[in-house]
């Protein structure tokens, strides 16, 4: 059974004539790397795909139902995104914000319980910002921030993660640390869908890739029949050097 | 979590309520607080001085203490509101052009020498035109986003300012007093308090369950909608009570600055930014601050009674300024 599934897509890029339409299924346990130049649509396609624009045609499925057709109370309980770049209003704290993760749970005239604070509380810890629970969100680093809004998603414990850079800001060690925590939630049954830029990252913790051309082409599938060095160069338009350490090829670029 | 909504609210009821006794306490005959509640109450009712004092607690003080109560809890919650819609700390409930349409309405009433209920109706009129003008305007092509609402409400208040100036020039001088002091807020206007009260109570009753999404909402449309909230319905739903609150405040008592900018942040800067808090907060806490300024208002220079305006001002703008510099 597929949890997300794209019937006939084509993402709504402003200025883009047509593209490939997205035939993609999504199952549980998976994690999908979408990878692609500076504007090929990553992020247009993620916020398609959790309903936030409206696509040019074709439609996105959720559970097997026309993700258009949902509220998006229910559509906030199975689906989680992990946006690119937040912007803080009001001053909130770190536990505060995690907290908002459990907003789509809540009815109207509830408080949050103590189960909701151990799970932000939980969420905090597993992202390693714990220790900064009081502290304003407006003064952590960019990374720590990075971390607070994974905390969120993790929180709202959806189905499906769609996480936009989830990487961006971190330090090698958090890197690594998120994309275990992703490849976690996959085993535990969640599907994740994630825009890289990091070719490494997609090669070693994806098992699924989707490669999206800045003309709307787009092909899709088995990371290891994705993951060709001359189909890279060609979507990056950048020569590559492949070698292979830890059993997963890296790539580099290199001049010329 | 309850204690944490709880305290922070019957500290403010209670200055609510110490506020209103001393409005109606104060003036040209002091009226005690035992007094007061003999009144309230409705018992003892004998005597020359009891029946003097029933007249002007029942009448006169507690009418308008409840009014200026109403709108200053009104001006309060409208401008907690418009901070939330447009994600801007410098929203207020007149910087939409609210309060510069209302006086339009107003102004054009007295200058035509009607008086009383034309002033307050053409006032609330004034408002919502003002209210749909702005609106449709940013709409305009495609959707509104904040930053355009906010532009749009400030270039409308500006040509309002210009429109007010015109009719105050061309005004024959008998005229004039009465205009200003309309302009920077005057509750002697004021007839009974209890549709802006009910208003006030029935918006914090609606806007409680809200108060969370609120929440969401206050960290960008994207991540509200991403968790769950309609946001456009709620968008709709707090403008829309947003205009109505400040149409019925200044159709009340005049355009009455500075509450709505001030008292919001404030409470914020004290309690933080959990609206379920901040919009009752605000309802108590504007009122009370009304309450005191209106009865300094029409005590200071007594039997003379100054703009309600004018005091909100003077108390309102260097408390804020102690809080903002105390503030991390």
């Amino acid at each position: 059974m597929s949890v997300l599934a794209t019937r006939d897509l084509i993402i709504d890029v402003p200025g883009r004539e047509g593209g490939t339409p997205l035939n993609i299924t999504i199952e549980p346990g998976q994690v999908w790397g979408v990878l692609g130049p500076n504007g090929a649509g990553k992020t247009t396609l993620l916020h398609t795909l959790a309903g936030l624009q409206a696509p040019r045609s074709g439609s996105v499925q959720l559970n097997d139902s026309a993700l258009g057709q949902l509220r998006r109370r229910h559509v906030a309980q199975r689906l989680g995104l992990v946006f690119q770049d937040r912007q803080d209003g009001f001053p909130a704290t770190v536990l505060e914000t995690a907290l908002i993760g459990r907003h789509p749970y809540l009815s109207p005239w509830q408080m949050e319980g103590a189960e909701d604070y151990a799970r932000a509380e939980a969420a905090l810890e597993d992202l390693d910002v714990a220790h900064l629970r009081d502290r304003l969100v407006s003064t952590l680093s960019g990374g720590e921030r990075q971390r607070v809004a994974i905390a969120t998603v993790l929180t709202q414990a959806p189905n499906v993660w769609l996480a936009d850079e989830p990487t961006n800001h971190l330090d090698l060690h958090h890197q690594s640390a998120v994309m275990a925590l992703m490849a976690k939630q996959a085993k535990q049954g969640q599907a994740v869908i994630m825009c890289l830029h990091d070719l490494n990252l997609a090669a070693r913790w994806c098992d699924h890739v989707l490669l999206l051309y800045p003309n709307g082409e787009a092909c899709w599938g088995s990371r290891d029949n994705m993951l060709m060095p001359s189909a890279l160069e060609d979507l990056y338009r950048q020569k590559l050097a492949v070698v292979e350490v830890d059993g997963a090829p890296v790539f580099v670029p290199i001049k010329g | 979590m309850l204690a944490r909504l709880g305290l922070p609210l019957s500290l403010l009821l209670l200055a609510a309520l110490a506020s209103l006794i001393i409005a109606i306490g104060v003036g040209s005959a002091q009226i005690s607080p035992a007094q007061i509640w003999q009144v309230v109450m409705g018992n003892n009712m004998q005597g020359e001085g009891d029946a003097l004092a029933h007249t002007m607690v029942i009448d006169l003080r507690l009418p308008r203490a409840l009014s200026a109560f109403a709108v200053g809890g009104l001006l309060a919650v409208a401008g907690a509101l418009m901070q939330v819609l447009l994600r801007n700390p410098l929203a207020d409930p007149y910087v939409l052009g609210l309060s510069g349409g209302a006086s339009i309405g107003a102004l054009a009433a007295m200058l035509g020498g009607l008086g009383g209920l034309v002033i307050s109706g053409s006032a609330f009129g004034g408002a919502l035109l003002s209210t749909f003008l702005v609106f449709g305007l940013a709409h305009g092509s495609g959707g509104w986003t904040p930053s355009r609402l906010l532009l749009t409400g400030v270039v409308v208040a500006a040509g309002w300012g210009a429109v007010i100036t015109l009719i105050l020039a061309l005004s024959p001088a008998e005229r004039l007093p009465g205009m200003l002091y309309w302009l920077m807020g005057d509750l002697s206007y004021a007839r009974t308090p209890w549709p802006p009260l009910l208003l006030l109570l029935a918006t914090c009753v609606v806007l409680i369950p809200l108060g969370r999404s609120l929440n969401v909402l206050a960290r960008g449309p994207q991540q509200a909608a991403a968790l769950g909230v309609a946001v456009r319905p709620l968008e709709w739903c707090i403008y829309i009570a947003a205009s109505l609150l400040t149409a019925a405040a200044v159709t009340t008592a005049g355009s009455i600055g500075f509450v709505g900018l001030v008292v919001p942040h404030m409470l914020r800067l004290l309690l933080g930014n959990d609206q379920r808090l901040i919009l009752p907060a605000c309802a108590l806490a504007g009122g009370t601050l009304l309450v005191l300024a209106d009865t300094l208002a029409r005590t200071m220079i007594a039997p003379e009674q100054l703009p309600v305006g004018v005091i909100t001002a003077l108390l309102g703008v260097p408390t804020f300024l102690f809080l903002l510099y105390r503030s991390r």
